[in-house]
């Protein structure tokens, strides 16, 4: 495979060459490199793929964040007077006439609505009054621009507003990642706290954490006990067994949400089984469906598997040896699982849990089907202000916020399992 | 497994209990998805199980939500089930379009991922690879990073680059997202692949591409199959990366069982998803068969 392989020793104690009279060392270090490259060129088709599909389009996603150029291309007077001007108090004539002006090409170029939409992420209101103000805006033909302007509409003289463009005249902002993390500016732009009745997101982030910790806990008790069964079942009927857990595995997710729908509604299987059965009364039905327990249940069930093979793998080369051994040793049954069996399993509960939770944390179909308003996680949140509100600067930051935290845990899961020891099936 | 005949009354209990749990368990896996079937054959418009179905009366079953699955969005559902008629169902039948596209998304991105992935695979496996660790994480990364945010990504890029409701699109997409499974499936293969057999194969001779397709390829077949199911079954069940990027031309299965699930869910989509059952089984069962296969080759092989 080598040309290294070809080399003759050269046996007069001087330094060893190759046929052709080079060096062996430099031989081998060529023949190394010829064969790094070659590891890396089959590689490298697959690796431009990604960075073209997936690293690429999330590196500029994330950009917008920290980027929104609406405010500042689009008021290009007022924009460069702000850049340049202190606002401790509401500015004098020549940032009105700025305003007046920018807004009268903001109305003709039909953006005045798209600045307001920005000013007013910061500062609600804003957006009707710019709509009202580049309106009535033609009516303004020369100065004094700040009386007729504030005779429009007297929002104009507010401290907070002109604070907020400030910022946004820079087409740089930290401000979707403030409001991700439930900060705000006060009217004199010093970073505070969030009033307590809009600190959702924090609240969100905190959510997402339990439920998918919570998940990963039901998925854990859940499925050692079954993984060591299949562990330790003779192979016949743990094959057996196995296509149990892997049919689900295999089934198509909206397939499993539809059924848990069926299962759980309120009219569902499960309550009409229950109120026939009489343990519960026709008005007492449970509510299980469209709120946080739909999302526990469901993604419980759609996690499990993902819990139960890496368990599964650990437990089959546990030998069985070791715990007869303990016993015939004198340990009660109780200590010979938690001081010999369980610590033998601990790199698969380490992995099966690490898994499930990175899962949890992202996964947004099933809450949005069946979460309800209680059972919605950070990713439906960034869906919304994707697909809904508009607000693709506060999405982008709170996909980087979740996307950081989806990466210090993968970094964990490869640090503690190594992600090419992932197995499936 | 029984229980040795010294065992405490303790111990006895004890397994009972486990034996249960672990009962309860394979249920909570496993009725959720038998219980869809029967209520799929529902002759009313309910989710649960309606009197004359639990008596077991024919007149409580019928195929009719088969039947809606196969009309919904046909122009003449109600004509003479001819040729014409057949023809109108294979054109504007909603569902099947969703297949027709489905299937198409699928095979396509699964043959980029498994062609793609399996090159990649056999240099990452090689002892030489530089930066082995790093590549590999940023490989299997788009099954990690959470898929709203691959999906936002690409909506941006996609919009920008013109492949916003496109096919292309969706199959890079989707390409993309079922690397990983090929990547992990190969080279778990691969590792317990003999590479001595490569250093015999060419003393004999034969040339890198020979040995490749002669010696490398059939041994690892399995495990490229298998990553190309999983592939292909991403693909067939990726729902958020469709809804972010796809217009209507584009529909898949999964995106009309979305749909279906938030505006007007009816039983059809339990018809729909008793098909889709059916389906993972033919799935799974194929990959058993392959790891049979495998097992069976390397008890061969020694």
């Amino acid at each position: 495979m080598t040309t290294a392989a070809e080399t003759v020793a050269a046996g007069d104690g001087g330094p060893l060459t190759t046929g052709d009279g080079t060096p062996l060392k430099t031989a081998l270090a060529r023949a190394t490199r010829r064969a790094r490259i070659k590891a890396l060129l089959l590689v490298a088709p697959l690796l431009l793929f990604v960075i073209v599909t997936f690293a690429v389009p999330i590196g500029q996603m994330l950009y917008l964040s920290v980027y929104n150029p609406v405010f500042s291309d689009n008021m290009p007077r007022l924009s460069s007077w702000l850049r340049s001007h202190e606002v401790s108090d509401v500015p004098g004539e020549a940032a009105f006439e700025a305003l007046a002006l920018d807004l009268k090409d903001a109305r003709k170029n039909r953006t005045h609505a798209q600045v307001g939409t920005r000013i007013n992420y910061e500062r609600s209101g804003a957006t009707s009054l710019f709509k009202s103000t580049a309106r009535k805006i033609k009516k303004i033909k020369g100065p004094p621009y700040k009386e007729q302007l504030l005779a429009l509409n007297s929002e104009w003289g507010d401290l907070h507003l002109w604070t907020v463009m400030a910022r946004a005249a820079s087409p740089h902002t930290s401000a979707f990642y403030a409001q991700a993390l439930d900060l705000t500016y006060d009217a004199t732009g010093n970073i505070t706290r969030a009033p307590e009745n809009r600190r959702i997101y924090g609240l969100l982030f905190q959510r997402t954490l339990f439920l998918s910790a919570l998940i990963a806990a039901l998925c854990l008790i859940l499925g050692y006990p079954v993984a060591h069964l299949l562990a330790n079942l003779p192979l016949k009927y743990s094959n057996l067994l196995m296509v149990m857990v892997l049919l689900p595995f295999w089934t198509s997710l909206l397939v499993r949400t539809t059924s848990w729908i069926t299962l759980l509604q309120s009219q569902g299987v499960l309550n009409d089984l229950l109120v026939s059965v009489g343990i519960l009364g026709d008005d007492g039905r449970l509510e299980l469906m469209y709120n946080q327990w739909g999302t526990v249940i469901a993604m419980t069930h759609i996690m499990l598997p993902f819990m139960i093979l890496p368990l599964y793998s650990v437990m089959k080369t546990v030998p069985k040896d070791f715990v007869r051994a303990a016993r015939s040793l004198g340990a009660g049954p109780v200590t010979a699982f938690l001081r010999v069996y369980l610590p033998q399993t601990v790199p698969g509960i380490g992995a099966g849990v690490l898994l499930v939770f990175i899962i949890s944390v992202g996964y947004y179909i099933t809450p949005a089907l069946v979460g309800g308003s209680s059972g919605q996680l950070i990713s439906n949140q960034i869906a919304f202000h994707m697909l809904q509100s508009l607000n693709w600067g506060l999405a982008a930051a709170l996909g980087a916020l979740l996307l950081g935290g989806v990466i210090l845990l993968y970094w964990l899961y490869d640090r503690l399992v190594g992600v090419d020891n992932m197995k499936l099936g | 497994m029984s229980m040795p005949p010294h065992a405490t009354m303790f111990e006895r209990i004890w397994r009972r209990l486990y034996l249960a749990f672990c009962a309860g368990v394979f249920l909570f896996l496993i009725a959720p998805i038998i219980v869809i079937v029967p209520l799929s054959f529902n002759a009313e418009p309910y989710f649960t199980f309606t009197r004359d179905m639990l008596a077991l009366d024919p007149d409580g079953f019928s195929l009719r939500w088969y039947d809606r699955l196969l009309t919904y969005g046909m122009t003449a559902p109600d004509a003479i089930r001819d040729g014409a008629w057949w023809a109108d169902a294979w054109a504007n039948s909603q569902w099947i379009h969703a297949a027709k596209n489905s299937f198409a998304i699928g095979i396509s991105s699964t043959l980029i991922a498994t062609a793609l992935g399996t090159l990649a695979a056999l240099g990452l496996s090689r002892p030489e690879m530089p930066f082995r660790r790093a590549v590999m994480a940023l490989l299997i990364s788009p099954m990690i990073v959470p898929m709203i945010i691959s999906a936002t990504g690409l909506f941006f890029f996609y919009s920008k680059a013109g492949l916003a409701h496109t096919y292309i699109g969706i199959v890079l997409a989707h390409a993309m997202l079922g690397i990983p499974f090929v990547i992990i499936t190969v080279t778990a293969t691969l590792s317990g692949f003999d590479r001595s057999l490569i250093h015999a194969a060419a003393s004999l001779g034969a040339s890198p591409v020979t040995t490749f397709r002669k010696v490398i390829l059939p041994l690892i077949l399995p495990g490229v199959i298998s990553g190309a199911l999983f592939a292909f079954v991403t693909s067939f069940d990726e729902v958020v990366v469709v809804l972010f990027v796809a217009s209507y031309d584009q529909q898949t299965i999964p995106l009309q069982m979305w749909n279906g699930i938030r505006e007007q869910i009816s039983p059809t989509i339990l018809a729909a998803a008793t098909i889709l059952i059916l389906f993972s089984i033919a799935l799974l069962t194929t990959l058993e068969l392959l790891r049979r296969r495998t097992e069976r080759l390397r008890g061969l092989s020694g």
